[in-house]
């Protein structure tokens, strides 16, 4: 009794947060049936996860830009820009394939830092600045790829990192033995935290979910990553992609929720006065969140042209618009101060599982963008309904 | 018809941990002038909230009787159609628009399809007349002062036909004479049969004007008081409000010790670009340690842009001026610098640049000293939690825990929360703007008690009030400053309120 009433309680208290994994346990679950189990293949939700790389990363960034209040719409061709230029330094000039991404992630941030300053330091609305950028660097995407068309990329190297797989050590009747013991490792690591948390809040006398809603809690999570990790173990194992994302997600939400980096963005985004009166560098926050957004774009720039093994004169079109209702479905709030890396990224998958469910079910073009609206508003109207409530 | 025009019956509303009313009963009679009055977080605005549709029929229990009929507002404009306008305590105006666009917003003169702006001026001409402001309807709002404001405020409510007036205090950023001007002009309202609900916490101004006076406490009705009948006096209402007697507002403080002068300002004069003109003219001052030094002064003597322009310059005036801490020459070119030396300046207007109000209580106390918890670079966030309660049971902070929501917090706890936020940057100075403003009059004595705790442990504190008693009853020495300029300096012995306003007013 008391246990069902803690149940009831963590949902009603967390609704918002549990909304968003719900909605994709919802959608997942109709594919699933949809295509007759298709859906859920290894192979499927091998592909869906790693054509979802790109816009997550830039997803990552877009929270914190519109948790500070921004909008940063030139990141969709930053990324197809900077991907063409890569594609050129492997082709034309034969860089090695490292120098080449650094460079492309130098580039990135510099665009993003001169973003940042054209908005704190000049003072020009942030729509207005990437907007500009958004043309400036469409043309320049198109300036780069017009002799050659697509460029294609034979460095095989380079192009794993959007196609391969991290290497097995031992092939066990197919399956990926290395990504079940990563899978093993962040199970225990998950565990081993959840329990340091729980002995460092009961050394300060606070109050801590009751035991079994503690083992219950453990248990599913796990089941979930185990879950995952057995899916993916049947075709080929973690991906390169997945590997950066996960390695990417899990620095951002690191230091958003541990660092003081991370609550100065949100003191930012919440009231930039009282922020700023508060000690805070609103101009050095900004930058840093635009810096990181480039650098981001950058990344989704050298993960897209991986994947294609090419650079295309449309590389990077409405990725911005991508990754901007990634964020909203994942719970940002454009009033600012409000949003969470994990929220966006399951945002990221949300819409994903979409695209590829409904093209598995063979659901035509146009419906699919009716339906992407529709979710998008549904998210956001959900969002607005639960933040009333809980006003 | 009966006698009262308004009865709220066993209203109750909860929040989430939270109920803000427990069965209030509240009754109005026609053309009287209703105080509403209980400290911080008791509920009174969330009564009215309730009376005016903000919370709609259903999100609370009990029966709203409005002359005579039981009413079940889901909007606020289901309240305003039968008479009922409130001004909130934050005033919701349009600062880019006209005087008379704002009388008339949401509620357009039309001819035909389109607005009749000459009907529109003409009309508002009568409403500003009404409420005796000499001013043109074509000003902005922007550009009109806070005591204006409020006025037009009025003028807004007056043009929707209003049967019954709800004021959520209204004075309380105002000073002596605009609060004198807005009090007669509801008294003339009630000749001409405006029945009135006014919540204040200035005691003073609520006997002046209640016929009525109803004292909530913890969200519960605790006593309805007749003034045309009974002689009140504030120690019958503080004893109602706070539950127990309060012998002196202002607590004595006894041995005091001043040391060496802690901060020193010299020459400072400011420039602000926008304005384009001199803000501060030659101000010196300082204040040394263990003691509290008030500034006096009308609204827009400069007060506060000498707090901004000491603590960092945020606002980007063109300062210049010498700065002293603790006999250091200092340059603070951002308010973190100011932070670094330990000067903290608690902000005049707690939520426009005091506090992030969809944060929680714990972040926004520890947001200006964040560093102290970081272990190899990471937040402690138990040590977050436990830092922040303590400072919620210090300085009695009323809410059912450190996670709540700063915006969901009563005015006064909201103070407090600002408080705590700066005594957790342990300064050495304390820059206090009106810190009472708007607080009752238990946590008043609450936060004048800490302030004496604060400099014997010896802090300094700088407090800037427009309230004269105040000032009188806290500092160990007075400034008082008018148009950017100190224009002087009066030691408490010699200090009175005809001295300081004769100064602040030449
Ligand atoms: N939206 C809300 N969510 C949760 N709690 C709320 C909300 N609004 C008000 N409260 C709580 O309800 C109580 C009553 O608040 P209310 O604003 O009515 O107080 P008040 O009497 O107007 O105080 P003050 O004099 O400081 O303005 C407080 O404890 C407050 O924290
Ligand atoms: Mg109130």
């Amino acid at each position: 009794m008391d246990f069902l009433y803690e149940v009831k309680q963590l949902l009603k208290q967390n609704i918002r947060e549990y909304g968003m994994y719900i909605a994709l346990a919802v959608i997942m679950l109709i594919f699933t049936f949809g295509t007759g189990g298709l859906f859920i293949s290894s192979r499927n939700i091998s592909n869906l996860i790693n054509q979802t790389g790109y816009i997550a990363v830039l997803s990552v960034g877009m929270t914190l830009v519109i948790v500070i209040r921004h909008i940063d719409l030139s990141v969709g061709y930053v990324a197809g820009f900077l991907g063409a230029l890569i594609a050129i330094l492997l082709t034309k000039y034969a860089l090695p394939v490292p120098l080449v991404i650094l460079i492309a992630l130098a580039l990135g941030l510099l665009i993003g830092l001169f973003n940042g300053y054209l908005i704190s330091g000049v003072g020009i609305p942030a729509f207005v600045a990437t907007l500009a950028g958004m043309l400036a660097f469409r043309g320049a995407l198109l300036l780069a790829t017009e002799g050659t068309g697509t460029i294609i990329i034979p460095q095989k190297s380079f192009n794993a990192i959007g196609n391969g797989y991290i290497p097995d050590i031992a092939n066990i009747r197919g399956v990926h033995v290395l990504t079940i013991i990563i899978g093993t490792l962040a199970i225990l690591f998950y565990i081993y935290s959840e329990f340091k948390t729980r002995k460092n809040k009961l050394k300060y006398n606070f109050e801590v979910i009751s035991k079994q809603m503690f083992v219950l809690k453990l248990i599913f999570i796990s089941a979930i990553i185990a879950y995952v990790t057995w899916i993916l173990s049947g075709y080929n194992g973690l991906s390169w992609t997945v590997v950066i994302v996960i390695i990417v997600v899990a620095l951002y939400h690191v230091i958003t929720t541990k660092t003081s980096l991370g609550r100065h963005i949100y003191a930012v985004g919440g009231n930039p006065e009282a922020a700023k009166l508060s000690g805070i560098d609103v101009n050095k926050i900004t930058l840093i969140v635009f810096g990181s957004m480039g650098l981001l774009a950058a990344l989704s720039g050298i993960l897209y042209t991986a994947r294609l093994q090419s650079a295309t004169t449309t590389a990077g079109t409405l990725f911005e618009l991508d990754a901007i209702a990634a964020a909203y479905v994942g719970g940002v709030s454009a009033a600012g101060g409000v949003g969470k890396i994990t929220g966006s990224i399951v945002g990221a998958l949300v819409m994903a599982s979409l695209i590829n469910g409904m093209n598995l079910m063979g659901v035509g073009i146009s419906y699919q963008y009716i339906i992407r609206g529709a979710v998008l508003a549904a998210a956001v109207i959900f969002d607005v309904k639960t933040r009333n409530k809980s006003k | 018809m009966s006698d009262y025009i308004l009865e709220m019956k066993n209203i109750t509303k909860t929040f989430p941990g939270v109920k803000a009313l427990d069965n209030v009963n509240f009754k109005v009679k026609r053309g009287e002038i209703h105080c509403l009055i209980g400290e911080n977080g008791s509920g009174k605005s969330t009564l009215m909230k309730v009376l005016s549709g903000v919370y709609s029929y259903g999100e609370y229990s009990g029966d709203i009787v409005f002359e005579g009929d039981v009413q079940k507002f889901s909007h606020i404009s289901d309240s305003e159609k039968v008479g009922i306008v409130t001004i909130y305590q934050e005033l919701a105006l349009i600062p880019e628009l006209t005087v008379y666009e704002n009388i008339f917003l949401g509620h357009e003169i039309k001819k035909g399809r389109f607005i009749d702006w000459e009907e529109t001026i003409v009309r508002a001409k009568e409403m500003l007349k009404k409420v005796r402001l000499n001013i043109n309807p074509s000003v902005k709002i922007k550009d009109l002062g806070v005591g204006m404001q409020q006025l037009v405020e009025i003028a807004k409510a007056l043009s929707k036909n209003v049967k019954l007036l709800i004021l959520d205090e209204p004075t309380a950023a105002l000073n002596e004479d605009d609060s004198e001007n807005l009090l007669k002009l509801i008294k003339e309202l009630k000749e001409h049969g405006v029945t009135c609900i006014l919540i204040s916490h200035k005691l003073k101004e609520v006997l002046e004007v209640a016929d009525s006076i109803t004292v909530l406490r913890d969200g519960k009705t605790i006593c309805s008081l007749d003034a045309t009948k009974d002689e009140i006096t504030e120690n019958i209402i503080i004893k109602n409000m706070v539950g127990r007697e309060i012998d002196d507002i202002y607590p004595k403080r006894n041995n005091k010790k001043f040391g060496e002068k802690v901060l020193e300002v010299k020459n400072l004069n400011a420039y602000d670009t926008n304005l384009g003109r001199e803000i501060l003219h030659d101000v010196s001052f300082n204040v040394r340690k263990g003691e509290i030094v008030g500034i006096a002064g009308l609204m827009g003597s400069g007060r506060t842009e000498l707090a901004l322009s000491i603590f960092g310059n945020s606002k980007g005036y063109r300062v210049n001026g010498e700065i002293f801490v603790n006999g250091e020459k200092k340059k603070f070119l951002k308010p973190k610098d100011a932070i670094k030396a330990g000067v903290a300046y608690v902000t005049e207007d707690r939520k426009g640049n005091g506090l992030i109000l969809i944060d929680d209580i714990k972040s926004n106390i520890t947001l200006a000293n964040l560093k102290s918890l970081c272990e190899k670079g990471f937040i402690n966030e138990n040590e977050e939690i436990k830092v922040a309660n303590e400072y919620k049971a210090s300085l009695k902070i009323k809410a059912p825990s450190v996670e709540q929501k700063v915006g969901n917090l009563s005015g006064g706890n909201q103070q407090k929360v600002s408080l705590g936020k700066w005594l957790f940057a342990r300064p050495y100075v304390l820059i206090l703007d009106e810190p009472t403003r708007g607080i009752d009059v238990g946590a008043k004595y609450e936060i004048y008690t800490l302030m004496n705790t604060l400099v014997k442990e010896g802090m300094s504190i700088v407090m800037i009030s427009s309230e004269l008693p105040e000032v009188l009853g806290m500092s160990d020495r007075v400034y008082v400053m008018s148009e950017g300029r100190i224009v002087g300096e009066l030691p408490i012995e010699e200090a009175t309120q005809e001295k300081i306003m004769e100064l602040a007013t030449n």
